[in-house]
């Protein structure tokens, strides 16, 4: 079973607490009513999934109950940090460097594509 | 030669007999239960108002008396205490802002005491229930089978198992049926 450590239980859990809750740092427009409606589209329906780190949310739901953000890596499912909401997204420069070996690049962080290709 | 092992045939209605010597599953007597939730600023006018002070401190728990106060999130606190006791009159006191439920309807307490019994809750509860992770007085809500609980160690081999109240019988069954298990 995954261990996962929730920031304000302050230690590792087991993964059955715990809830996904996609993408993190989706920023809703202020005011949303100026946005057109493919970036509203992409606002609401489009997400990054990207095959390796991704910047996630996840909620201790059957925990303490909060929601929180992570790095994960999509391929090997492990968790590179965990951070309180609200807290700014770590830099993962630093993050990857004590493990120089990760084969995965670090992936920057792209501007959301308006159309989605399918 | 192949031993063949015969099981015992258990009848499915005998959840209710628990044959087992060296851990009891029991009910808890009926309690006031509150559900409190608070803002940092509140929380001392509040520890006065219940005589006991809340913890602050993950996974810990507090108790005055038979008045005991579960840590769940950073501002959600359980409050316990016996059926006739006047929490919510005495939480009604403190003037600052908060959110008092009286849940004393919708959870039901199953106690598990014995020898085994952090196996028996592990028979369910994937958390970590040895002495050093998950001392005497520590609380979580956590998972059992299916259903969420709050667990609450009330001592080296006793259990205090709260779930919401339609879940009883799954809550009961299962323990009793995991004390079978590990039954030593």
């Amino acid at each position: 079973m995954l261990l996962i450590k929730c920031p304000y239980c302050e230690e590792e859990r087991p993964e059955l607490e715990f809830r996904n809750a996609g993408e993190a740092h989706l920023v809703r427009a202020n005011p949303i009513i100026e946005q057109s409606d493919d970036d509203f589209a992409g606002f609401l329906y489009f997400r990054q999934n990207p095959k390796g780190l991704q910047f996630e949310r996840w909620r201790h739901i059957h925990g303490c109950g909060r929601f929180f953000n992570a790095v994960r890596d999509s391929v090997s499912d492990k968790f590179l940090t965990v951070y309180k909401a609200g807290e700014p997204r770590p830099d993962l420069n630093t993050l990857l460097s004590p493990v120089a070996a990760e084969p995965e690049p670090p992936a920057t962080k792209r501007t959301r594509a308006k159309k989605v290709e399918v | 030669m192949v031993e063949i092992v015969q099981a015992t045939r258990r009848h499915p209605l005998q959840a209710g007999q628990l044959d087992v010597a060296s851990v009891s599953v029991t009910l808890a007597d009926n309690a006031t239960r509150v559900s409190l939730r608070a803002k940092d600023n509140a929380v001392s006018a509040l520890s006065k108002a219940l005589g006991v002070t809340l913890p602050m401190k993950p996974k810990t728990t507090a108790t005055n008396g038979g008045r005991a106060a579960l840590w769940i999130g950073p501002d959600e606190w359980l409050i316990i205490d016996n059926a006739e006791s006047g929490v919510i009159a005495d939480l009604a006191k403190a003037k600052v802002l908060h959110s008092a439920v009286d849940i004393s309807h919708r959870n039901v307490g199953i106690i598990v005491n014995g020898r085994g019994a952090a196996a028996v809750v592990n028979g369910g509860c994937p958390q970590d229930l040895s002495l050093k992770a998950f001392p005497m007085g520590a609380a979580s809500r956590t998972v059992l089978g299916k259903i969420e609980i709050v667990l609450w160690r009330t001592g080296e081999d006793a259990f205090r198992v709260e779930c919401w109240r339609s879940f009883s019988n799954y809550a009961y069954a299962f323990l009793q049926e995991s004390a079978r298990d590990v039954a030593i």
